[in-house]
């Protein structure tokens, strides 16, 4: 019998690192020597700030390459980067660096052009809560996951793949101590991809897959 | 009677009251100090006014003192100001000296509660150099520096530099206005208190009483921008954008500002504003005391749509203010305004008096959209500027100075 899953929040805190950059070259620069944080937090902490729609760009990076340096290329390219396809943030960080420099070299005005607003790097803390809520069964937890907070979804979806072993997320995680027994349930959700979409859509996700769950386990 | 907590429950929900009780747990019992240069007036006053009591009630040992200095102290500091945010003249030497003096003093009387503090927030530049007279301390000391010091005179920034690098961690309203120093510099932004006289719910004779007051007609549509007479906040652009309107809705346009009397500028740019407006009976120019906030609450609240045309801007609180009462804003595309408006969502963006009066006419014309965009307006104040948002920072700041975390509090 697996320990019961134990439902948390979170918050994240921004820190400024002093670090900007006002051209391409300077962001190439500065991405080099900046926090691994501050890459996870220009990847993954607006998900936590408030969005009315999907943004045109997924990351923070690509973003200010369009609306300052107004470069559609390279923010084309660089919103592509999936940070879920790379092993660890020093991968992802040679990544976004390679791909600057890639576009820099097709140009020789892109990398002095001078951006209207510069792009401070930031970095953050996450402040990790206890909500007194455990779950003792996948069907339990497939009860507590409509009501989850949207920090709670960031924690044990997100945050998770910085603490867990093979880097997955809370949920299938827990349902792998099950055995076999909600196979399908654990490999639904570890299908979902949780870049491309918003923390609400992912809340929505994780209620189909274990609504899609509920006859299985009546079966059973 | 209902505790503040309780009250605030009712507006941001128990979850968030919850999470601020378990960070304060950790905290319980500490003495923690907030030192400014005023009681009354300014921003960060209507925040101490309410963050102390909230923090004493969540069982911190909190406290609040002022400095206090004569003349020639604060013609210093208010230079001080001017140049920090990006004024070009010198402070003189005698100046300068005179605000260390006055620092030391204040500190030889605020000693005790200084010494025994486990943590002291140090607000602005006024009392930054009382670090200096306590070199070997138990507590923790913040700098939260509420101006924008993105582009600072620099010979002043210099000066001021060496005292705040002192301090354990700094608090900054957006990454721009920071520069860099040699400890965490956490970034919090500006919050607005649902429950004070600019922002609490007004009843409905109060509205009535606003349109006699000031000669509005109910019936048509109102315009407001709010703030000083300044030209950073284009209130000419205001002016002319109203006009580009009026030739196709009977629209009323109040301009309100607080009393600018001991500025120059300011009473220039009103005089402009003045002339501009001319005999038309419905620009209503209104010097408003500074501290006239249930007035300026009302204005807001009988207003269609919340002008914040500013050319430059710090945050512009006002934007959620406005925000706060389902009003959308058609705001400067400056500074923190952009944080607040967003775009086809809370609200417009604009660069010209032009832009200004084609989302005005767009707005009036689409009354539901206006509705909804008002709505989403408070929700987003709702969930981003809320003073408990800037409880629950200053807590986990605090948490993680206390207790020396990293990257991860845990609060298990």
């Amino acid at each position: 019998m697996s320990e019961p899953f134990v439902i948390r929040d979170c918050a994240l805190i921004a820190i400024a690192t002093g670090q900007s950059a006002q051209t391409l070259m300077g962001l190439r620069d500065k991405l080099e020597i900046v926090p691994e944080s501050s890459i996870y937090y220009h990847f993954w902490g607006g998900l936590l700030r408030s969005r009315f729609d999907d943004p045109e760009y997924q990351n923070d990076f690509a973003m200010w390459t369009r609306h300052a340096i107004h470069d559609k290329t390279l923010a084309e390219r660089l919103a592509l980067v999936n940070p879920t396809d790379y092993p660890d943030l020093e991968v992802l960080r040679r990544e976004l660096v390679d791909l600057i420099e890639e576009r820099m070299d097709e140009s020789e005005v892109l990398p002095w052009i001078k951006a209207l607003q510069s792009f401070h790097f930031i970095r953050s803390q996450i402040v990790i809560f206890d909500t007194k809520r455990v779950a003792a069964t996948p069907e339990e937890l497939g009860e507590h996951v409509p009501h989850l907070s949207l920090g709670s979804i960031f924690y044990h979806f997100i945050d998770a793949r910085r603490r867990t072993h093979l880097g997955r997320d809370d949920f299938t995680q827990w349902l792998s101590g099950f055995g076999d027994e909600h196979y399908l349930l654990t490999e639904r959700i570890s299908h979902i991809d949780p870049y491309f979409i918003t923390l609400m859509e992912l809340r929505e996700e994780l209620i189909h897959a274990f609504r899609q769950n509920a006859p299985e386990t009546e079966a059973l | 009677m209902t505790t503040l907590l309780e009250q605030f429950e009712g507006i941001v929900g128990p979850e968030n009251i919850d999470q601020l009780r378990q960070l304060a747990k950790l905290l319980e019992g500490k003495r923690v100090l907030h030192v400014n240069s005023t009681k009354a007036g300014g921003g960060v006053a209507e925040i101490l006014h309410r963050i102390v009591p909230l923090m004493r009630e969540l069982g911190i040992d909190a406290q609040w003192e002022t400095i206090t200095g004569d003349d020639d102290f604060f013609q210093c500091t208010k230079l001080m100001h001017n140049t920090l945010q990006g004024k070009r003249m010198d402070i003189t030497t005698a100046l300068l000296r005179h605000y260390e003096i006055i620092n030391r003093e204040n500190f030889t009387m605020l000693r005790s509660s200084l010494e025994d503090a486990d943590i002291v927030f140090i607000h602005d530049p006024q009392p930054a150099a009382m670090i200096s007279s306590l070199p070997s301390r138990r507590g923790k000391w913040i700098w939260r520096c509420h101006i924008d010091v993105g582009h600072p005179y620099r010979p002043v920034w210099t000066f001021l530099r060496k005292y705040v690098q002192a301090y354990d961690a700094s608090v900054w309203s957006l990454s721009e206005f920071a520069q860099r120093l040699p400890h965490p510099m956490y970034l919090m932004t500006p919050s607005i208190d649902p429950l004070s006289d600019k922002n609490c719910e007004l009843p409905r004779e109060e509205l009535e009483k606003t349109y006699e007051r000031w000669g509005l007609d109910p019936f048509r549509p109102i315009i407001t921008q709010i703030s000083r007479f300044d030209r950073f906040k284009d209130p000419l652009g205001v002016i002319y954008a109203y006009r580009l309107v009026k030739e196709f809705v009977p629209i009323q346009l109040v301009l309100a500002g607080g009393g600018a009397t001991d500025d120059p500028e300011g009473q220039e740019v009103y005089s402009e504003v003045m002339e501009s407006a001319g005999d038309d009976p419905d620009i209503h120019i209104l010097m408003l005391p500074p501290d006239d906030n249930l007035t300026i609450n009302a204005l807001q609240r009988v207003s269609d749509i919340v002008l914040q045309k500013s050319l430059r801007e710090g945050f512009g609180l006002t934007v959620s203010e406005a925000m706060w009462k389902a009003k959308p804003v058609i705001g400067g595309d400056t500074g923190g305004i952009r944080l607040q408006v967003i775009n086809y969502h809370t609200g417009f963006l604009v660069n010209t008096p032009e832009g200004a009066a084609l989302r005005l006419r767009y707005l009036l014309k689409h009354r539901e959209t206006l509705k909804a965009m008002g709505d989403k307006a408070r929700e987003f104040v709702r969930e981003n500027f809320l003073i408990t948002r800037n409880l629950r920072e200053y807590l986990t700041l605090m948490v993680a100075i206390a207790y020396g975390a990293n990257d991860r509090i845990e609060l298990l």
